[in-house]
């Protein structure tokens, strides 16, 4: 196991779908597990982050990052957040 | 026209520059609890809640996760939903949960709400307000969710009663009393770290995760609603740790012997999820032990990893309640399963079908000292003598879980663990160095603890037979013991056409 494993859970809902796959398409090395039921969780070494550029892309509207507390259901690391991006870390 | 402000400046706005310097009387009378745990506060303005929630936000957010909720909860009672999870005996993971577990949020409520007032930081303040609103909340959608199941099955029906008088009940309760009677640096380590943060997910997302494979949508449905407020306050759990310490060197060692404290207290709390987990949820998605290695030794190692920068190490005890993990669930579920003649919930032997995943789950343990304690109570259950304990249990002084566990760490699980201390000479027992370390640092604290066996014996629960008791309690008979021939079974078989009496009456017609 990486020492600085970072890991978000998102539900496994329609409504999650723009940040899963935002999660997706902006973190290459990301690992997605699909094993428990209802949730998706989402591992990396280091880091996640997603920007409201592309979930806004994906979602085909305006999509306010804050809405991610709708579907988060949890999360470990650092929280970095603004307008326009999320970010999760180990310092 | 004014531009939009971004969401940091709108944060800022919202928690800076609203306080003020009193003049009427002196700032330690208007925050009377804010320095005697010796924790120093040089600069509030250093607090940052990283997700930044304004009002307008955190209302527009919470009203939404409340509108699923609730569209959930009706489409469940219109769809008869209590009839389409897996069986009716995974029911009493959910007793277990309100009568335990939600009015542990409605005790987080109180709490916040009074750190809301007694920090002098704004920051903290607008926090530990919203924090006291999600608890609230948390106790109110759990509370309604479960009133569906209630009009259905037993035990469900006056968990607040319960929680402040019965004896299993007691080991959620006294760890929450705990914190809350301590100072509010104290109470904010042990909630927002210890328990939300180092342990809260072991409750949550493999109990959640357990209702949607157990068919229960509603409990999905309110868990996730919770988790999601979960992970603020995680976030903010971990930011006021590093808050503390950054504030004065002093506080280093103080934040990390309360870490300790109440990572052991919060650990044995969860005894109670890891019997829920592996025994009474009919499929399991996930075991304790797997759930531990993932969500404690995995994420905390992370954690600790990161944290060590600041000088705070891993709660003390750690490898311990790591060794344990392989036994935990069993020796709990042991205690329920002797004693549920006297609780609000029902046991039963676990199926060939459970036994079977929990030797696989459990290669070390369960084949070897579990296993052949079950196969003797199910040929003692076949000859009609099935084994309820007749005696009071000694109890933990401090974690207030009956003394059921072993001398794992020393390689002698068949060996019952206890420790004694000496108080005004008086004995006290507990079940681990951890409970004992405890113990003896605040002594006076724990000697005032409401221990049910000895309040029973003393006559202080409604008199000395056990129905006299569970009247106490408000429980009715039917509540607890064995589940085969409960109600909840007669029930749940003749609504699935089953049931004996019901497969006489389509004869006879």
């Amino acid at each position: 196991m990486s020492k600085d494993k970072l890991f978000i859970i998102l539900q496994n809902t329609e409504d999650a779908r723009p940040f899963t796959e935002a999660f997706e398409q902006e973190n290459p090395n990301a690992v997605f597990k699909y094993d428990q039921p209802g949730m998706i969780r989402i591992e990396n070494n280091g880091f996640l982050g997603i920007t409201k550029e592309v979930v806004s892309e994906l979602a085909g509207h305006e999509v306010e990052l804050q809405e991610l507390h709708l579907v988060l259901v949890s999360l470990s690391g650092h929280v970095d957040e603004d307008d326009d991006y999320f970010r999760l870390s180990w310092n | 026209m004014a531009k939009k402000l971004n969401m940091r400046k709108r944060y800022e706005v919202l928690t800076r520059g609203l306080g003020w310097e009193p003049t009427y009387q002196p700032k330690e009378k208007v925050f009377p609890q804010e320095t005697y745990e010796g924790i120093k506060i040089v600069d509030w303005d250093k607090w940052e809640d990283p997700f930044r929630l304004t009002t307008d936000a955190y209302w527009k957010y919470q009203a939404e996760k409340d509108k699923k909720l609730y569209a959930v909860i009706d489409s469940f009672a219109q769809n008869n939903g209590h009839l389409n999870i897996t069986d009716a005996s995974y029911i009493n993971a959910l007793k277990i949960f309100i009568q335990g577990v939600s009015p542990l949020e409605y005790g987080a409520h109180r709490g916040y709400a009074n750190l809301a007032r007694q920090f002098s930081g704004e920051g903290a303040q607008l926090a530990c307000q919203m924090q006291s609103i999600d608890e609230l909340r948390h106790s109110q959608t759990q509370i309604h969710t479960l009133s569906h199941y209630n009009k259905h099955f037993t035990g469900l029906h006056d968990p607040f009663h319960m929680h402040d008088r019965v004896w299993y009940l007691s080991v959620p309760k006294s760890y929450f009393d705990d914190a809350r009677a301590s100072g509010p640096f104290e109470f904010i380590t042990s909630i927002s770290f210890a328990f939300e943060y180092i342990l809260t997910n072991l409750l949550f997302v493999p109990f959640m995760s357990g209702a949607a494979h157990n068919g229960d949508m509603a409990t999905v449905t309110f868990g996730f609603s919770a988790q999601s407020d979960e992970s603020r306050h995680m976030t903010l759990g971990l930011e006021i740790i590093k808050f503390i310490v950054e504030q004065h060197e002093d506080n280093l060692e103080i934040v990390q012997g309360w870490i300790d404290k109440h990572f052991w207290r919060a650990y044995r709390v969860l005894g109670l999820v890891s019997a829920m987990q592996d025994y009474m949820l009919p499929d399991s998605p996930m075991s304790w032990k797997e759930a531990w290695d993932i969500y404690f030794v995995d994420n905390c190692g992370a954690l600790f990893n990161d944290l060590g920068r600041y000088g705070l190490r891993m709660p003390k005890f750690h490898e311990q309640a790591t060794v344990e993990a392989e036994h935990l669930s069993h020796q709990v579920y042991t205690v329920l399963y002797q004693f549920s003649n006297a609780a609000g919930f029902q046991t039963t032997v676990p199926t060939k079908e459970k036994m079977d995943w929990l030797s696989e789950k459990y290669p070390n343990t369960f084949d070897k000292y579990y296993r052949p304690r079950w196969e003797m109570y199910a040929q003692m259950e076949k000859e009609g003598k099935r084994y309820f304990n007749a005696g009071l249990p000694q109890i933990c002084q401090v974690c207030q879980v009956p003394m059921c566990f072993t001398e794992i760490s020393k390689g002698k699980p068949m060996d019952l663990s206890y420790r004694v201390s000496e108080f005004n000479s008086d004995k006290y027992h507990t079940c681990s160095d951890g409970c004992k370390e405890i113990f003896d640092h605040e002594p006076e604290k724990y000697t005032h603890a409401w221990i049910p066996p000895h309040q029973i014996f003393q006559g202080n629960c409604g008199g000395a037979e056990i129905s006299d008791v569970l009247k106490y309690y408000n429980f009715n008979p039917e509540d607890g013991g064995e589940y085969h021939g409960s109600a909840d079974e007669q029930m749940w078989k003749s609504a699935h056409g089953n049931n004996d009496n019901n497969s006489d009456a389509k004869e006879s017609v």
